[in-house]
């Protein structure tokens, strides 16, 4: 064997390298205060605020005392269990859906649009512009009972197996989970589409040829090699979508039932309509805590902690 | 279009055979129709700047672009129609396209893990030995230098047993230091494996240093085909002789052209040229790039010209610049046949009276003289002609 | 069979283009049925063809009154997340200092937390101090939320530029707020101006923190919000409908622009 002086291995780089240090001992800090000051004014001690609301008790005419009744808790888990679960659920569908329904559109802009990827990504984002509000009130619209959209799944036979599953009642769709599921997965769809495209649109086409070239068919190449380096981009999309899902109650409200309540309905009425703030503030705070836990086991999970 | 004169239709498979093979896009052509046979076992070199077709080549023997026109046979298979992942041809690609997320092992056993092969770990430990990488294995690619990287490229690629490996820049993005040595490794591989090397190249050094045949290309065609020195001796055309090495070049007309040698005029001077080793039409009258390398050529201080034998060819000028580079001092000599004559003169006893200013006499023997149409951008090839500056950019990438 | 190929080899094409018509499909039907002319207070259901509501956008008492609301709120909003957002991004690129990692965190939060919870915990501020809700609440909660986002995106760009080009603006005799004003900003401006619009995109369109802390002031979504309950006005539409073609008009002449810009420079 010839000699091959051996270069140093290069070290792991570090994910963000520290900046050099200035002179200015200070002025970090002065340009850090104002924004910092706002978030822990206004979001970290309100939470701190709502654990205290809580564990209150009292009336709105009495006003409320902190008595550490932490039975609160149990309370508004045991009469609301079924909001978390439906909440946890309708989530995870919509967010399998978005993955499912935005991979091949940012896989179409990332590597098939061509000169039409520009056109394309304005269209997903062009919805923004409208609020989605009324954007969501169109989907009544679109599912109206005996409408075109229902009309079709009815004939296909679709709606025999969705009510099957209990997702659709009879001949509706409107006012039952799929409709809230469907409206959910419209929501977020960009939030899926847009991280996916980001990392896709990183891989660099010679992966694929290279894959090729070592004897992997398309549909090898995708699993092998296209698939696990969109990771971070299915990992960030998943919770982007996930977590505001999870707490939604709009589209609940405008496309459900009061059999379709997530949590996020129950929430929003104990606080404005029953004025019962300690339940509220509990169901707020198992919330916030569910989907800490939830997120941190996926992304250990998923091993991807320094790609977030 | 060049044929290669090797037509031994060999039994073994090894063969790359490319009939009328072009490619355009819209309306430009990348390669135009060529004929190119590289023979089993050999280490064959495309080079030209970069747009001149070469990597297009390349690709399309990998089957990773289709071709517009042609055929590419390997031995006696015609493999035009199979996709990359069918063909029995693996690339080791510019930068390397290592997957990132794979350690070097799984890189490694790539190809061999889709072609279903279950137990990979010695064939792939061994490849890693034979690059030096035993160490590495569980590694992942941005761990390693950039040389290291290419060895992976390298073993990623021949694990598989490939009747022809193509190599695409594979040196491009390494230190000189560092390429010197990783092209006489590759060149111990190729002995070691005997498969046969395709490789495309930008640098003629790279390319005359490793391969056996080297083909010129330059806007889609193959300028000339041959071995390194024939084709650095030899230069069919004004292209060639600048991209291999410098030339200079003497416009001149030809004097008489009927015997073994062509006797010409430039300049009130007279100069002879083997007719052997001229590609243009010796009429009398006609005229004819005379070249010859500046390594050739003798120079002599005036007053010393009275010593020069008789026969050689002679040119008067004065020197105008004079590099001194360690072995050897490079001279620009301003003459009435050429503005700026390259002169490199090994530093053996170096003459002080030679600084510019000083008034001399180049002289070199005439067989190593060689003669062009002179129908022909003498700068083509050079450093500052169009195609080839792009190669400095290529390089900064 | 030749159509199950073609259907195989553009498997993606199809499934993709079937995403991005439902995605699209419910602003095809928002524009519709803006020229729509219902009976009864909803306008769900095709009547027939009328123009009605685009000659009289503002012809719902309150909407553009909302409107109005919700555009000031927005543009104050990003005024004041855009400057804390830039100052926190400069220093987390530029700086080292104490407590990077709890500043990080504190910064990702909110983006990692559904807006419920916000709005709820927000909430239960105000009510303890006392708070009248309306404008300001409104304002402090959108400033909020929507600095983050500003911090992500001018950070993302920050730290792409070349360090050097500061150190070379001052070999060029440039003192450090030269440095700054002539070589930092300019090149920090395309991210200081996607996190401005990303925020007032976000605040304009902000509801379910709005509904918490609004009180009885009303915004366009909340607006939106309560038509649904009472009855929805073709007008709703008209706005929608407006604000999309404004948008993407803006964007395509945008993009134009920069084209013919690049075409020139090249």
């Amino acid at each position: 064997m010839t000699t091959v002086t051996e270069a140093p291995p290069l070290a792991p780089a570090p994910p963000e390298p520290e900046p050099p240090r200035r002179r200015g001992r200070w002025t970090p800090y002065l340009l850090l205060l104002p924004g910092l000051l706002w978030l822990l004014v206004f979001f970290a001690l309100p939470v701190v605020y709502q654990a205290s609301t809580s564990v209150q008790t009292g009336s709105l005419e009495e006003g409320y005392q902190v008595t550490w009744h932490v039975a609160t808790y149990w309370e508004a888990l045991s009469e609301y269990w079924p909001q978390f679960v439906r909440s946890v659920l309708y989530a995870a569908s919509a967010t399998v859906l978005c993955l499912l329904l935005g991979y091949p559109l940012a896989y179409l802009i990332a590597f098939r649009a061509g000169r039409w990827r520009n056109l394309i990504m304005i269209l997903v984002i062009a919805p923004f512009f409208t609020s989605f509000l009324i954007r969501t009130l169109a989907w009544k619209t679109i599912l109206a009972d005996g409408g075109p959209v229902v009309g079709a799944l009815d004939a296909l036979h679709v709606l025999d197996v969705t009510a099957w599953l209990g997702w659709t009642a009879g001949d509706r769709v409107l006012a039952t989970p799929l409709a809230v599921v469907c409206g959910l997965t419209y929501n977020f769809l960009p939030f899926m589409i847009l991280p996916l495209y980001t990392s896709l649109e990183r891989i660099d086409p010679r992966l694929h040829e290279a894959a090729n070239d070592l004897y992997a068919r398309p549909s090898t190449t995708f699993r092998k090699v296209t698939f696990p380096l969109s990771m971070p981009g299915v990992v960030s999309g998943t919770l982007l979508t996930f977590i505001p899902a999870t707490g939604d109650y709009v589209n609940a409200d405008l496309l459900g039932s009061t059999d379709t309540r997530m949590v996020g309905n129950v929430i929003q009425s104990q606080f404005l309509r029953v004025l019962d703030y300690p339940t509220a503030a509990a169901l707020s705070f198992i919330l916030m805590a569910a989907i800490l836990i939830m997120v941190t086991l996926y992304i250990r999970k998923s091993g991807t902690e320094d790609l977030v | 279009m060049t044929t290669t004169n090797d037509t031994t239709a060999s039994a073994n498979g090894g063969d790359v055979r490319l009939t009328g093979i072009g490619k355009t896009y819209g309306s430009f052509t990348a390669v135009h129709p060529l004929d190119l046979t590289v023979p089993q076992g050999s280490f064959f070199a495309l080079l030209g700047a970069s747009g001149c077709g070469k990597t297009t080549t390349l690709r399309m023997i990998a089957g990773l672009e289709e071709p517009t026109s042609g055929t590419v046979h390997l031995g006696d298979q015609d493999v035009t129609a199979l996709p990359p992942y069918k063909r029995p041809v693996n690339t080791v690609f510019q930068s390397y396209a290592l997957f990132p997320h794979l350690d070097i092992f799984e890189n490694v056993a790539f190809g061999l893990r889709r072609r279903g092969i279950k137990s990979v770990k010695k064939q792939v430990e061994e490849m890693l030995e034979l690059v030096q990488l035993g160490e590495q294995a569980r590694k992942k690619p941005h761990q390693l230098s950039g040389g290291q990287q290419q060895r992976v490229a390298v073993a990623r690629a021949l694990i598989n047993h490939p009747k022809v490996l193509l190599l695409d820049e594979p040196l491009g993005a390494l230190d000189l230091k560092l390429r010197r040595q990783m092209q006489l490794e590759l060149k111990r591989i190729q002995t070691e494996v005997g498969i046969t090397f395709v490789h495309v190249t930008h640098d003629q050094e790279e390319a005359m240093t490793m391969a056996d045949t080297v083909a010129v290309m330059n806007a889609g065609r193959v300028e000339q085909l041959g071995s390194p020195a024939d084709l650095y001796e030899n230069p069919r055309t004004t292209f060639v002789a600048n991209f291999l090495g410098t030339s200079n070049f003497i416009e001149a007309e030809v004097d008489t052209g009927s015997g073994d040698d062509v006797v010409l005029k430039a300049g009130g001077g007279r100069l002879v040229l083997p007719g052997a080793r001229n590609r243009a039409t010796a009429t009398a009258g006609a005229r004819i790039l005379v070249g010859v390398r500046p390594e050739k050529i003798s120079l002599t201080h005036a007053d010393d010209a009275d010593g020069i034998p008789e026969g050689r060819n002679r040119i008067t000028g004065r020197i105008t610049g004079a590099g001194f580079i360690g072995v050897s001092t490079q001279f620009v000599v301003d003459s009435p046949v050429c503005s700026d004559f390259e002169v490199y003169v090994q530093n053996i006893d170096r003459d002080p009276r030679l600084v510019p200013g000083a008034e001399v006499v180049l002289h070199w023997n005439p067989a190593h003289t060689f003669g062009l149409d002179a129908n022909q951008s003498l700068l083509a090839g050079t450093v500052g002609s169009a195609g080839v500056a792009t190669v400095e950019e290529e390089v900064a990438r | 069979m030749t159509f199950v190929n073609w259907l195989k080899r553009r498997l993606v094409v199809v499934a993709g283009l079937f995403t991005l018509a439902y995605l699209l499909l419910p602003n095809v039907i928002v524009t519709v049925f803006s020229f729509n002319d219902p009976k009864g207070r909803f306008n769900y259901e095709w009547q027939e063809f009328s123009t009605e509501a685009w000659r009289d956008p503002c012809g719902v008492s309150g909407l553009c009154g909302s409107l109005t609301l919700s555009l000031q709120i927005a543009l104050w909003a990003t005024l004041g997340a855009t400057l804390l957002g830039t100052l926190i991004a400069f220093a987390l690129v530029r700086y080292r200092f104490r407590a990077r990692g709890a500043v990080n965190s504190l910064i990702f939060l909110p983006m990692a937390m559904p807006e419920v919870v916000m709005a709820a915990s927000l909430l239960t501020l105000f009510l303890n101090m006392g708070a009248r809700l309306g404008f300001w609440t409104i304002l402090i909660a959108h400033i909020m939320f929507c600095l983050s986002f500003v911090v992500v995106a001018v950070k993302a760009r920050v730290m792409s530029m070349d360090p050097r080009l500061e150190q070379a603006a001052q070999d060029l005799y440039a003192g450090p707020v030269q440095t700054f004003l002539r070589v930092t900003l300019p090149i920090a401006a395309p991210g200081i101006a996607a996190g401005a619009l990303l925020a007032f995109a976000l605040s304009f369109d902000d509801f379910i923190i709005t509904n918490f802390n609004a009180g009885s002031t009303v915004t366009f979504p909340m607006f939106v919000w309560g038509s649904a309950q009472r009855g929805t006005p073709v007008q709703i539409n008209v706005i929608g409908t407006a604000m999309f073609v404004v948008a993407v008009a803006l964007v395509l002449v945008s993009m134009a622009v920069g084209n013919r810009r690049n075409r020139r420079k090249a």
